[in-house]
This record gives structure tokens, C-alpha cells and sequence, in this order.
């Protein structure tokens, strides 16, 4: 396990926080049906760094991006999205 | 070919000091070409370099490991064999392979110590047990062996078992799977491997591939640490690591690894008769033949390729065993392990062509792949030798994803950190 730090409340353990899926995976609305279906269901998976949505589900419940590597576990970034990193 | 091993050549090694055996599979130099390349030495790659020799007479076949046979998941998952899966293509394809599994010790001269002990799925509500008797009743229509079980048979079974109407998760009968059971995991790549070098199949052991070489469209051969080999068909089969593989080709699939964790308990006089699961739940208990309880439960639930898993998930498996079974609380923790998992976006397996010519998959298994080592060896082979799925992984195809066509017996879409 380790502290992921959430952009609202700061360093937290990674247990109130869970994954939800790679930023090239989120589908854009425009999208035609192959390059949707292709977001769906298809990840590059790589040994290495990779862009992920996160959510401080047991915690303030908002989104962010972290930019974390799958064989270290390091975390490079984490970056707020949505209206709260508009505000 | 080697000699048989048999109780005859055991005494009569005792009059020699045992001085009669010999390695069980070569060490050969990877020749510069072969009709069929596998890419991965676990249980179902050497299982499919058995059954190409065994069945359709392809002996020119190389199985190439990056470290040593067997070291992966075959080394890492909790032996369990099974067939009780509610959808048709699922029990079908696991019951072919739970009917290899029962013969596979005599067929192949090697014993996988198969304990076809019964493999139960616990209830613990009315819910539970429709769910229950319906995958009862869908394995039955095909011939399978499923039996509802009361909580007065279970406690014949399992005496140790929680059944007090004040249990934590209270157990109101289960589904038993009796032909079901446990296997020793490394005597069956080791079992698989010895076979198939009898039969003439190289296994090359420290051998990464580190790319492909390709004409057009077409893979002609593999670039390794000991060189260029070229082969007419290739098929991955390296399930953990499938899209590191199948990326050196371009291929983007349906994958995300997981880690998955299992753990073992100080060696214990029998207390576990056979193979207790619970899905409401997620953790699955059994005993090893040494006497180590054997538990898992879910896996991490994001993508790790680090073979290190969250203390707090084995944690919960943990505190699931023993809300079910309380004896279990004063065994001693031995070790824990984890294994990188192919999660897959329907939790099924995907056996099949790529749209690359020449290049197969065999992956995509999740947290069940040990208990298909057959059946994926056998129809793998039928795919790499004739180009063409068998009948069993016709349904596993890479392009269900993209028709609609996947085979999810969870029901959770394409989330495998879901699963």
C-alpha cells in the first residue's frame, strides 16, 4: 500500500482511493463506433508509466489523473480533473 | 524415447542408488527455424506443444521461456481445478478440460498428484442460492456434475465450517462440484514438458523474445536473446504478460494486468476435506497435500505488473476465511505471493488468430487459468496446427470484443478492475 496525495485533502492511504480506468480510455461522445468500442475495450498495459483516472471514492469523492508506474507503483503526478480543477 | 518412470524402475533404482535417472527434458540450442514457435513456457504453452506433437503430429515446434518453465502464474496460483461455471461456452470448454485432468497423470507418465476432492460454492442468502441452483441446472444440461448440498452436508463435509444461524455470513447450503479438486502446479509443466521433449518439442529456458520478425502482414519468426528464430506459426501464450508481448507486434488487446495474491498457513493435520469457495464473498480456501491452507481471494483491483500485492486484500481474504471456517484463526501465516494476472474485459479467456497473419493468442485467463492447462493446451494446438479455432475456443475469439459477442459471467462490462 502507499499515499497517493489527493489534490482537496492531501496525503492519503491508498486504500480509500480506487481505480477506474486509463485516460485514452475515456470514450469522447463524437467518437465514431470503432474508435469508441476500440477506447472500451482495449489498453496499452504497459510495464511503465501510464496516465489513470482515480477517485478519492472513501474520501472527498473527487476525480484526479495520476501518472503512476505499474512495476514501482512510483507516482510521477497527480493532477485534479473536472469542475473542481476548473474553480 | 526416456524410460518410463513405474514402481518397477523405482525398486530397481533402490538396488542401484537410485543412479538411473536422468534430466527429464533436454537443453537444447534454439535451431534457426521450426514450424510452430510458442512464446511462453507455463503450464498451457507446454500443454500446447504436448498436444501439437501428441495429437496432430507437429513435432517441430520450439517453446521458448524467458526464465525458467514453469515460473509464472503455473508456479503461483492456488491449484484449483473446476468446471462450475454458469455459461455454456465456460463449463464447456473447463469440462473438456476437468475430463484431460482426470486422465492426465497416466497419459502423460508423470504424477500431477489430481485430487479430485469436490469443490464447493458456499450460499449465504436466498439469492445466493438461486444463483446457485441455476448454474447447477445450466452445468447439468450439459452433462456436468453439480449437487445442491444442505447445511446439514456440509457440516458432514466440513464440520468446521460456521453454520450457526448467528455466523457472520451465514451458510445456507452449497453447490458441489465433486469431480472437482486440486493438482500439483509444477509437476504439470513439468509433466507437460518431459512429454512433449520425448516427443521431439525443444524447450528453450532463458530465451526472451524481444520482438518480431515480420514480412507485410505476416509474422515470419521471433527475435530473441539468443537470436533470430523464424517459424511458421507463432502463437503467444504468455497470459500476465500478453500485452507486453502482443504490444512488440503492434497488437493493442482487451487486457489490463492485476495482481492477484495467494497465501499459505503452517502445515496442519487434515481439517479442510475439500475445496470451500464463496463468490458472495470472494475468497477460497483449500489444503495442500503438505497440510498448508490455501487461501486467495480478489485481486488488486488496478494494474500492477509489480508481483507484490496490498497487505490489506490479502488481509480481507483473510478475515473472509475466518468468518466462515473460526478454526482457522489460530493458524500461523507461512508466506504470501502474488502472480500478474491477464485480466481480460469479459473475464474470459481469449484463444484464437490475431489480425496479424501467422500470429495466435492464447491469454487474457484472469485469476482461472491453471485449471484450463489442458483444455488451452488442447484447442490452442488444434488452432496453431490448422490455422482454424476448435469448436471449444471458437466462442474465445479477440474479435468478440468489438462484436459484442463476450462471454461475461460476472455481468460487469468492461471493467476488469470491477471483477
Amino acid at each position: 500500500m502507499y499515499e497517493i496525495a489527493c489534490p482537496h485533502c492531501g496525503p492519503r492511504a491508498q486504500t480509500e482511493f480506487t481505480y477506474e480506468r486509463t485516460v485514452d480510455a475515456v470514450v469522447d461522445p463524437a467518437a465514431d463506433a470503432h474508435t469508441a468500442m476500440q477506447a472500451l475495450f482495449t489498453r496499452a498495459n504497459p510495464m511503465g508509466l501510464d496516465e489513470e483516472i482515480w477517485r478519492h471514492t472513501y474520501g472527498c469523492r473527487a476525480w484526479m489523473v495520476l501518472t503512476r508506474h505499474r512495476v514501482t507503483h512510483v507516482i510521477e503526478a497527480v493532477k485534479a480533473i473536472g469542475p473542481e480543477a476548473l474553480a | 524415447m526416456k524410460t518410463p518412470y513405474s514402481a518397477f524402475s523405482l525398486l530397481r533404482g533402490a538396488l542401484n542408488g537410485q543412479k538411473h535417472w536422468q534430466p527429464a527434458w533436454r537443453d537444447p540450442e534454439p535451431r534457426s527455424s521450426y514450424d510452430v514457435i510458442i512464446i511462453g513456457g507455463g503450464g498451457h504453452g507446454l500443454a500446447t506443444a504436448y498436444y501439437l506433437a501428441k495429437v496432430h503430429g507437429i513435432t517441430n515446434v520450439a517453446v521458448l521461456e524467458k526464465s525458467w518453465i514453469g515460473g509464472g502464474n503455473t508456479g503461483r496460483n492456488t491449484t484449483l481445478v473446476r468446471s462450475n461455471y454458469r455459461l455454456p461456452q465456460l463449463h464447456n470448454l473447463f469440462e473438456f478440460g476437468l475430463k484431460l485432468w482426470h486422465g492426465m497423470s497416466d497419459e502423460l507418465n508423470y504424477n500431477v498428484m489430481f485430487s479430485p476432492r469436490g469443490a464447493m460454492f458456499l450460499g449465504h442468502n436466498d439469492g445466493d442460492m438461486i444463483k446457485l441452483a441455476e448454474r447447477g441446472d445450466a452445468m447439468r444440461c450439459d452433462g456436468i456434475d453439480a449437487e445442491l448440498l444442505s447445511p446439514k452436508q456440509i457440516a458432514k463435509l466440513e464440520p468446521l465450517l460456521d453454520l450457526s444461524r448467528g455466523a457472520r455470513f451465514p451458510i445456507d447450503g452449497a453447490l458441489i462440484q465433486w469431480r472437482a479438486g486440486t493438482a500439483r502446479h509444477d509437476a504439470v509443466a513439468w509433466g507437460y514438458a518431459r512429454a512433449a521433449d520425448a516427443l521431439g518439442v525443444d524447450i528453450i529456458q532463458k530465451c526472451e523474445v524481444t520482438g518480431f520478425v515480420r514480412d507485410g502482414n505476416r509474422i515470419t519468426g521471433v527475435e530473441t536473446t539468443r537470436g533470430r528464430i523464424l517459424g511458421g506459426r507463432t502463437g503467444i501464450c504468455v497470459a500476465g504478460h500478453s500485452g507486453q508481448v502482443a504490444g512488440l507486434a503492434g497488437l493493442k488487446l482487451p487486457i489490463e494486468s492485476q495482481t492477484l495474491q495467494a497465501l499459505v498457513t503452517e502445515g496442519v493435520k487434515p481439517m479442510v476435506q475439500s475445496v470451500v469457495m464463496s463468490q458472495s464473498l470472494h475468497c477460497y480456501i483449500s489444503q495442500s497435500d503438505k497440510g498448508g491452507i490455501v487461501m486467495g481471494g480478489d485481486p488488486d483491483n488496478w494494474p500492477s505488473y509489480a508481483r507484490r500485492g496490498q497487505p490489506t486484500v490479502v488481509e480481507g481474504a483473510i478475515a473472509q476465511a475466518v468468518s466462515i471456517m473460526p478454526a482457522l484463526s489460530r493458524l500461523r501465516m507461512l508466506r504470501t505471493w502474488s502472480g500478474v494476472t491477464d485480466m481480460s474485459f469479459d473475464g474470459a479467456p481469449i484463444i484464437g488468430p490475431t489480425p496479424i497473419d501467422g500470429l495466435y493468442l492464447n491469454g487474457g485467463w484472469c485469476y482461472g487459468g491453471f485449471k484450463a492447462t489442458p483444455a488451452s493446451g488442447w484447442t490452442y494446438a488444434h488452432t496453431l496446427a490448422t490455422g482454424k479455432a476448435h469448436e471449444l475456443n471458437a466462442p474465445f475469439s479477440l474479435e468478440r470484443f468489438m462484436t459484442g459477442a463476450t462471454i461475461d459471467e460476472t455481468a460487469v462490462g468492461p471493467m476488469p478492475n470491477h471483477r
